[in-house]
């Protein structure tokens, strides 16, 4: 078996372990390429049945307009339903500040919208598409991962997971974030993007865009910060990586197929969430959000 | 291009970490961003080499504390193979992320501090890559250059494993290596012109993969897709991954446990309609006949009826995993893939008397309904489950049908 196949089975079968063992899952969907990715690996393991689970989309507010619309474009196509939180509410009923401060980003705020919306839905588990390739507290994760009746990611209490066998057991009140596309890398999402014809927001293929320099990075230039004209240049750039407007950084590229990118992140002496300033805030900012309920 | 799956094992700082970190580095796996963020903080930690185990130790208490806490999944290939690396800690009550780590791997890399020699953690490790059938073991003999790549000393380490491990010599493989120094990594060594063997890495490289040959044809019910779209209105497919064997358009099978017969009437991938279906592929099974059957069930293929067992009793050796010891008034719920069921524990066979956290044993176990009892030495795949604990939920222990 070709390693994409293997894990493509591996995806499928962890996908309907969450469908045969909770009550309430959803698929977190941001429409970024994992999300895709694992959108379509969802209609494949129903088929053809209709994916029995909604799609969950925590909205910053900050999101690209092109990623959004795209999000809207596939949720028609694949026949799902979807349900946004709007972090916007959890801002305007005073659960959380917006930061303040030159390059204020709402990554950290979403995670007390997930887990409103977690405990509002009364969802037992969400299915996302987080890869052990990504980042060192990523490597850390099980498939099945735990998250106590407060989201939090206990990292020392994680259960034991073996051969593929996955315990679902949960106390009420707990949840389980699932993570099918665990073992994948970059690389293999694209090279399935590519196999399966998957189609992508416009922003992952080289366009021309205003950015600024920000810590040895491009920034987009949005609404959201307030950037001095003199500093903003005019760039063919992609998106290798999508997150809020105010937090992804872009890279100067020319790939406009999935060829290119294939061949472009081949050759890349980065990696790919070098280009996420959340990251980059403290040497432990992912763990850190995980503690706290970030998926 | 094929995939390896391996686990390092061993003692607290025996260098695990730092021996994936040199692999990384010395295969130009490491972009340049992460390298360039190790090198930094080995600097601000005030050391003058490069501390390759930052590349794997995630966690930030694993960082405060200079150790490995939980496995990490360490992706990286070569031109000849992929390789996912379980980095397991060798902390004593971590060892049930050992266990986690190794119960997917096809090797074993059990390392040794030259200094310290076979150690009781050793022992404990081999035990449990016995306990999996890990078909290929790595015996790792780190930190040769403090021991000046004494020739004599690493001949009495390699006595002992043998010893140890009851093998022969050509059934192991048994290297010096100094991961900080990157002697026997991804090239030979000048520092021990008395080891002819390969480097870990074309050991690695070319190690072969045992493939599964399994007589048994079952498949575990996942998930039952029944459309009822006015398409497919009569559609109901068994959907699930192929424990092992095979699968054929018109095979006669046998649901368990409920003993129905029914034939295959069409095998599904994802909408295609394919004729064979084998070990490790999801499939939607369409039978010929409309027969009660649900998630947790088993469709064998007749061939293997006489040989599948099912049975409400079984004897098996577990390995304890969680810190409440095992309670003999209590039930637990068995996990045999998808399938999940009531249990108690009836006999502990001789020593332990009872199972605190990392203790393997034999014990007899009750079910409340039959599930398949082939032997986990003739049939891997289904041979093998999961204890959980009803009051915490957690997975207590693993065990292996005998």
């Amino acid at each position: 078996m070709n390693i994409l196949k293997q894990l493509e089975e591996e995806a499928i079968y962890i996908i309907r372990e969450v469908a045969g063992q909770f009550n309430q899952p959803a698929l977190l969907f941001s429409g970024g390429k994992d999300s895709i990715v694992l959108l379509h690996l969802c209609a494949k393991a129903f088929y053809p049945g209709k994916i029995p689970f909604p799609l969950l989309h925590i909205d910053t507010g900050h999101n690209f307009q092109e990623t959004l619309n795209h999000r809207d474009y596939l949720v028609e196509k694949y026949n799902a339903r979807l349900i946004i939180g709007l972090v916007q509410d959890s801002i305007d009923q005073g659960k959380v500040q917006e930061e303040t401060g030159k390059f204020s980003s709402r990554n950290g705020l979403q995670t007390t919208t997930l887990l409103d919306t977690i405990e509002e839905l009364k969802l037992d588990a969400c299915i996302g598409g987080a890869r052990r390739d990504e980042e060192k507290a990523r490597a850390k994760e099980r498939i099945f991962s735990v998250r106590d009746d407060f989201g939090q990611w206990n990292e020392k209490l994680q259960r034991p997971e073996l051969f593929d066998i996955l315990n679902g057991r949960i106390h009420t009140g707990e949840n389980v974030r699932a993570f099918p596309i665990s073992n994948w890398t970059e690389l293999d999402v694209w090279e399935y993007i590519k196999q399966e014809n998957l189609e992508l927001p416009n922003i992952y293929f080289a366009h021309k865009r205003e950015i600024y320099p920000r810590e040895g990075q491009w920034m987009p230039r949005c609404e959201f910060h307030n950037i001095p004209e003199d500093v903003i240049q005019e760039k063919t750039v992609r998106f290798r990586t999508v997150g809020d407007m105010s937090c992804t950084a872009a890279v100067v590229s020319n790939a406009s197929t999935v060829e290119e990118i294939i061949h472009e992140i081949k050759a890349s002496a980065f990696s790919e969430r070098g280009a996420r300033m959340d990251d980059k805030r403290s040497e432990g900012a992912m763990e850190e959000r995980k503690k706290v309920g970030y998926f | 291009m094929e995939l390896l799956r391996i686990v390092t094992a061993g003692s607290v700082d025996d260098g695990k970490s730092t021996l994936i970190g040199r692999l990384l580095y010395e295969t130009k796996s490491l972009k340049d961003d992460q390298l360039e963020h190790i090198v930094e903080k080995s600097k601000s930690k005030g050391i003058d080499y490069i501390d390759f185990s930052l590349a794997t130790d995630g966690l930030l208490t694993e960082r405060e504390q200079g150790i490995t806490i939980d496995i990490s999944n360490i992706f990286f290939k070569t031109n000849q193979r992929r390789f996912i690396i379980a980095d397991a800690p060798g902390h004593v009550e971590y060892t049930r992320n050992m266990v986690t780590g190794a119960s997917n791997a096809d090797t074993a890399i059990i390392l040794i501090d030259a200094r310290k020699g076979v150690l009781e953690q050793t022992q404990r490790h081999y035990n449990i890559t016995q306990l999996l059938g890990i078909n290929h073991l790595i015996f790792v003999i780190n930190k040769m250059d403090l021991i000046d790549y004494n020739h004599e000393k690493f001949k009495g380490i390699k006595e002992d494993i043998l010893q140890l491990t009851q093998k022969n010599e050509n059934t192991l493989h048994l290297l010096p290596v100094s991961a900080l120094k990157g002697d026997n990594i991804t090239i030979q060594s000048k520092n021990t012109p008395w080891y002819n063997g390969p480097a870990l890495l074309e050991l690695i490289e070319n190690i072969d993969l045992v493939p599964s040959n399994q007589q048994e044809n079952i498949l575990q019910v996942q998930w039952v897709i029944r459309p009822q779209l006015k398409s497919h209105h009569d559609y109901r497919g068994f959907a699930g991954k192929v424990n092992s064997g095979c699968f054929r358009v018109g095979d006669e099978i046998t649901v368990f446990p409920s003993g129905l017969n029914s034939k295959i009437k069409q095998i599904d991938r994802y909408g295609k309609a394919v004729t064979l279906l084998y070990e490790g592929e999801n499939g939607t099974l369409i039978l010929e006949d409309d027969i009660d059957l649900s998630r947790g069930s088993s469709i064998i293929g007749t061939t293997a009826e006489e040989e599948t067992q099912p049975s409400k009793q079984i004897n098996a050796t577990i390995c304890w995993m969680q810190n409440q010891p095992l309670n003999t008034q209590s039930k637990y719920f068995l996990q045999q893939g998808t399938q999940q069921l009531q249990t108690k524990v009836t006999t502990i066979e001789g020593s332990p008397a009872s199972f605190k956290l990392n203790d393997i044993g034999n014990i007899s176990l009750r079910l409340s309904e039959p599930i398949l009892s082939t032997p986990f030495k003739q049939n891997k795949n289904i041979g093998r489950f999961i204890l959980i604990d009803p009051q915490t939920n957690n997975t207590a222990a693993v065990g292996f049908i005998r």
